[in-house]
């Protein structure tokens, strides 16, 4: 369970920096990269932060990760979760933050 | 010549240690009045640090329409066979409701019926948008009149004098940089401990845990170096979860009712009794014995259903929804999985924790508690970690009008010391990381982890702590190159803190009153002469048990008194 950071697309705002909860993101050459890509918990607090979309979440394959990677977009209310395998997507689930969990 | 830290000083009525659930909200309250200046120190940063991190799926502590606050003490008291605080958790039932209106008023997504009333899950629990949680109180706490907040500072000890607590010493996550903060009251609101026991994966995804990996029991340590009281460590916290990812569970049992059932195709659900330990021990039994794996039992529910739960986690555990998207089967087509965690000590579970009074006052004069860091009542939750706040806060103010704190002094100084000794120690062959896998491995096999099946007793107790004291010596020679490795040190110092007080308060409690929580084989039966609190004290020559008497059934809530050195002079009965 970690992230990886796209570094072309990394625009070295720092807003994941910021906002890890773990201090793990750090920057080099203005680009960010996750320093202990081990100690990653998996909130997945540095994709809602990320206006570039350059932060890719996948599972160890210690847990199951075989290769998807999850991205995240927002656009108004709604925050898109995109799932992809090489550069396919499988697919895409919205979530309309003004509405609530049924469960 | 060496490195020196720089050292920076700042001053403050109010240090908030920890800008989480509790540690946001008291701020919050405190601003509410405005008279003091109040800091928040933060290790990560408030918008997302904490348990709430990725969001959390439902608020589990509030009084539903026909229910009193009582019935939710009930609640807790009977899952925690007794030993509960009935003062703080009664304090905190009352305020449940109030706190969650003043979430929503600030933005939080709550499911409302046509009536326009909250939809409930069960008796306790409502049903909630709980992606940006805490987006919502770090903008609380941060909008909060007279509320200031460092981000990215790790606070490592208090600074008390003659019982009197001064304000606290950190440095700066990022920086080779101390900060000094006087303060006329202390709020401590970490959170509680994880990383103690080896974890489920040990691997890659070593982090991929219940409890934030971050939350390393610093506001524990700290208190129990002060000299503060602690309660009822002993009662350790597994969460039952989804295999590998950790997730929570409860959102299927609750949300689509289902059931766990074993490898063998039975509902052992009810077969070991529902309290919170006992359907952890159910699950342990079942594979101790040959039945596992274990499941919830979900491959009855409906595409719809599934697609709900899909959106539920990326909502609050996003490795979850990933996990089934990557195997190409969701729970629909396949049961889910579930495993107990390795052991937590966390309060805002169970009663693990500072031994405070109503006000959230502990036993150092000026220091105060809230949310998981806090002992004596289990099951607060988000809510009940923010009344906690709420009610800490205010206590502070009381404190505040009458008491302008103590002299300043230079006890600073070692601390500071110690920290450029770690930055100037000659490099050795034994890494950070080496003495925390050893000190999982010492806990999970001689004080009840995972390969245990949470079992343990006293010869083994005895082991573990002669083998924790002996991982302090190595523990002083770590070198830090940078703040970043400074920060990795601190957290293994703070853990093997709680560690050695852990193992105290699991020798203390010769009984076995909590299955999987508190297993001791040495005595394997609840024992009525039990029925009491076990607290510790960190003295000079080693831990020191108190035994205190339950505040339960007919009770005054308690109130410590202090003498006019500041000494305490009444923190509740002992039992001789």
């Amino acid at each position: 369970m970690s992230i990886k950071i796209n570094q072309d697309k990394c625009i070295g705002c720092r807003k994941c920096i910021e906002a890890c909860p773990g201090n793990l993101i750090k920057l080099d050459n203005k680009k960010a990269f996750i320093k202990r890509e081990r100690d990653c918990w998996g909130c997945t607090s540095c994709l809602k932060e990320c206006k570039a979309q350059a932060i890719e979440f996948f599972l160890g394959a210690d847990v199951g990760g075989r290769g998807t990677i999850l991205t995240f977009k927002e656009e108004g209310p709604i925050k898109h979760w995109i799932f992809s395998k090489g550069e396919k997507e499988i697919r895409t689930i919205d979530i309309n933050s003004l509405e609530s969990n049924k469960y | 010549m060496g490195k020196n830290i720089t050292v920076e000083e700042l001053n403050t009525d109010v240090l908030i240690i920890g800008g989480g659930t509790a540690g946001c909200y008291g701020a919050y309250i405190l601003g509410l009045n405005g008279k003091y200046k109040v800091l928040i120190a933060e290790k990560a940063n408030i918008k997302r640090s904490g348990c709430l991190a990725a969001g959390v799926n439902a608020i589990n502590a509030y009084i539903t329409k026909g229910r009193v606050p009582q019935d939710y003490v009930d609640y807790c008291k009977n899952d925690a066979k007794g030993i509960v605080r009935e003062d703080l958790l009664l304090s905190i039932s009352e305020g449940l409701n109030e706190a969650t209106k003043t979430l929503e008023d600030n933005g939080l997504v709550i499911l409302k019926d046509e009536n326009g009333d909250y939809v409930t899950r069960g008796n306790r629990n409502i049903k909630i948008n709980g992606e940006n949680i805490k987006p919502i109180l770090a903008k609380m706490a941060k909008d909060s009149k007279n509320v200031s907040i460092i981000n990215h500072i790790n606070i490592t000890d208090l600074l008390v004098k003659e019982n009197r607590v001064l304000g606290a010493v950190g440095f700066d996550v990022n920086d080779e940089k101390a900060y000094v903060i006087k303060a006329k009251a202390v709020l401590m609101a970490t959170g509680g401990a994880s990383g103690l026991y080896r974890p489920n994966n040990t691997g890659f995804s070593r982090h991929k845990m219940w409890y934030p990996p971050f939350n390393t029991g610093a506001g524990y340590a700290m208190g129990i170096n002060a000299g503060a009281e602690m309660t009822t460590l002993e009662m350790r916290f597994i969460a039952l979860r989804c295999k590998d990812t950790i997730a929570p569970t409860g959102t299927i049992a609750q949300g689509v009712r289902a059931k766990q059932m074993n490898g063998v195709g039975q509902i052992y659900e009810t077969k070991y009794g529902v309290a919170t330990c006992e359907r952890v021990y159910g699950t342990t039994v079942e594979n101790m014995e040959g039945r596992g794996p274990c499941y919830l039992k979900t491959d009855e529910i409906s595409n719809e259903q599934q697609e709900d739960l899909y959106k539920a986690y990326l909502n609050m555990a996003p490795s979850q929804t990933l996990k089934w998207i990557e195997g190409g089967q969701g729970p629909a087509e396949q049961n889910v999985e579930i495993e107990g965690t390795e052991p937590y000590i966390v309060g805002g579970h169970t009663a693990s924790g500072y031994w405070i009074d109503d006000d959230r006052a502990t036993t150092v004069k000026g220091l105060y508690a809230a949310g998981d860091v806090a002992g004596g009542a289990p099951q607060k939750y988000v809510t009940g970690a923010l009344v906690e706040g709420k009610i800490a806060a205010e206590g502070i103010l009381k404190l505040l009008d009458d008491d302008n704190g103590a002299d300043f002094d230079s006890s600073y100084e070692a601390i500071i010391n110690n920290y450029n000794k770690h930055l100037n120690n000659s490099d050795s062959d034994i890494s950070i990381e080496q003495v925390e896998e050893a000190m999982q491995k010492i806990m999970d096999e001689y004080a009840g982890g995972i390969s245990k099946h949470y079992q343990f007793n006293d010869t083994g107790l005895v082991i573990a702590r002669k083998l924790i004291l002996g991982l302090f010596e190595v523990f002083e020679k770590l070198r830090a190159n940078d703040a970043d490795e400074l920060l990795q040190i601190y957290e293994l110092r703070d853990r093997l803190i709680v560690c050695l007080s852990l193992i105290e308060h699991l020798l203390a409690r010769k009984e076995t009153r909590w299955h999987s929580f508190a297993e001791n084989m040495t005595h394997e039966n609840e024992d009525e002469n039990y029925r009491l609190y076990i607290n510790s004290i960190k003295e000079v020559d080693g831990i020191r048990i108190i035994k205190r008497p339950l505040v339960v059934d007919e009770y005054e809530p308690l109130k410590f008194t202090f003498n006019e050195d500041n000494s305490i002079s009444y923190a509740g009965g002992v039992v001789l």
